[in-house]
């Protein structure tokens, strides 16, 4: 209730006047994103197919990075949290953040080891 | 920074009289449940990596899987999956210029902005509905191996995929669906595919420029192709016919693929179809002026935040299921 509205995104460098302009803001902003994620995704560019980083394709990279970014903008500007009390923010984002990104962590390795294990072991998969 | 600092001095601190986080219980609760819902989807999403990570040479490739559009011919990758997010990023628009409106007390806009919020999440859910149907009906064909493999067809003079119906042979068979009124009740099987085994082998025979594409990933990224000889000598391996997909055969390649799919775009489906309901009854009263009589709309911005957790989720599913 009767919360003021944060104005400001990009780190104060774009300040809107309300904040329904502030939400038209954000959409433009979301759909540039989601174009440029489909765009990569039809195009798919050598450059960022065939070069990695720590065992991940660019592609992937810039795909993930920018879905982060879009869920930032959502739940900072959509849900608000941009309004919200700092503790309240850090509640629930960093409870998420770590949780989620534990459990990708050791599900992953498990996963890849797994396919070593397939690869190397031997037994035939593939019959 | 405004953290809360508790002062010693003033207000009822035993008692909990402070309020470090300035936030209604609804508001509150509301939060707590959106954070486990989202470990729970996190949940799902990891064991799709887990599965995928497991077997990264052979998973199927997203865009050769979702190529349709409704009412349009052809191969048209990840458009449509592009229109239902941004569907879904609109709806989540309305459902903040809601908000914004119910903190001005206009129940007009309210009632309106609320009515458009709905109106997305249906074209969202009946969006996904189609993509089910497409997904489970099928496209191309395909013959599964002794071992599970897929094997799909691939036309060597243009480099297209072939579907099965395109060259498979018409031979003489009596094989019919056996049902369970036709022989003991209990016993009945599924739906047997366009093709026999048999009528598909031989139209492969038959046709020179039928190519097999085995599962495996090469190092460009791009499925194996065999050759003419490779591809004749695959035929024995194959055990049947498959079309479409679902929770036990996947045209489109590994099973797990398809089973990931149903969970969690259906998970997330279902969500989207309570979000609508759940609006739905939050319009109606501010369309009877619940609100306007309680004296602010907070309830409408307590919807609205799971209605942009269901977008976010999405946001997520997109992702990981249909780009990377």
């Amino acid at each position: 209730m009767g919360h003021e509205h944060k104005l400001s995104i990009f780190r104060g460098l774009v300040t809107f006047k309300s904040n329904t302009q502030k939400i038209w803001g954000v959409l433009v902003f979301l759909s540039i994103i989601t174009a440029i994620e489909v765009a990569l995704g039809i195009i798919k560019p050598e450059v960022l197919t065939q070069n990695s980083f720590l065992a991940m394709k660019l592609l992937n990279w810039i795909f993930i990075i920018l879905t982060l970014v879009k869920a930032y903008y959502i739940a900072w500007d959509f849900m608000h949290l941009r309004d919200e009390k700092a503790g309240l923010r850090r509640a629930v984002v960093w409870t998420g953040v770590f949780l989620i990104g534990y459990l990708s962590f050791i599900l992953l390795v498990e996963g890849n080891y797994i396919y070593d294990i397939y690869k190397a072991g031997f037994v035939k998969w593939e019959f | 920074m405004d953290t809360t600092v508790t002062n010693a001095q003033s207000a009822p601190v035993w008692g909990g009289g402070n309020k470090p986080l300035e936030a209604s219980y609804g508001k509150m609760m509301m939060w707590f449940f959106i954070l486990s819902d989202a470990l729970t989807f996190s949940g799902f999403l990891v064991a799709y990596g887990f599965s995928r990570f497991k077997f990264i040479e052979s998973w199927p490739i997203a865009d050769e899987v979702f190529t349709h559009v409704p009412f349009f011919h052809g191969n048209y990758p990840m458009y449509y999956v592009a229109f239902m997010t941004f569907v879904l990023i609109m709806s989540s628009v309305t459902m903040v210029l809601a908000v914004d409106a119910g903190h001005k007390m206009k129940k007009t806009a309210v009632t309106w902005y609320m009515f458009l919020t709905v109106i997305g999440g249906i074209i969202f859910v009946g969006s996904q509905a189609w993509e089910w149907a497409t997904f489970i009906k099928g496209d191309f064909g395909a013959l599964e191996t002794k071992g599970g493999r897929i094997l799909q067809f691939v036309d060597a003079n243009t480099g297209e995929r072939l579907a099965i119906r395109d060259f498979a042979a018409t031979l003489p068979s009596h094989r019919t669906q056996h049902e369970s009124k036709n022989g003991i009740w209990f016993s009945s099987e599924k739906a047997l595919p366009s093709f026999s085994l048999e009528e598909v082998v031989a139209g492969v025979e038959a046709h020179e420029n039928v190519l097999i594409r085995t599962e495996k990933i090469t190092a460009e990224g791009e499925k194996t192709l065999l050759s003419r000889a490779e591809t004749l000598g695959k035929l024995s391996a194959a055990t049947q016919v498959v079309e479409g997909a679902n929770l036990i055969q996947n045209e489109y390649g590994s099973r797990l693929f398809a089973d990931f799919f149903f969970f969690i775009t259906g998970f997330h489906g279902f969500h989207v179809f309570t979000g609508v309901l759940i609006n739905l009854i939050i319009f109606f009263n501010v369309l009877l002026g619940t609100y306007e009589k309680r004296g602010h709309y907070e309830m409408v911005e307590k919807v609205g935040l799971y209605w942009h957790f269901v977008d976010l989720v999405w946001v997520f599913v997109f992702t990981f299921f249909y780009l990377v």
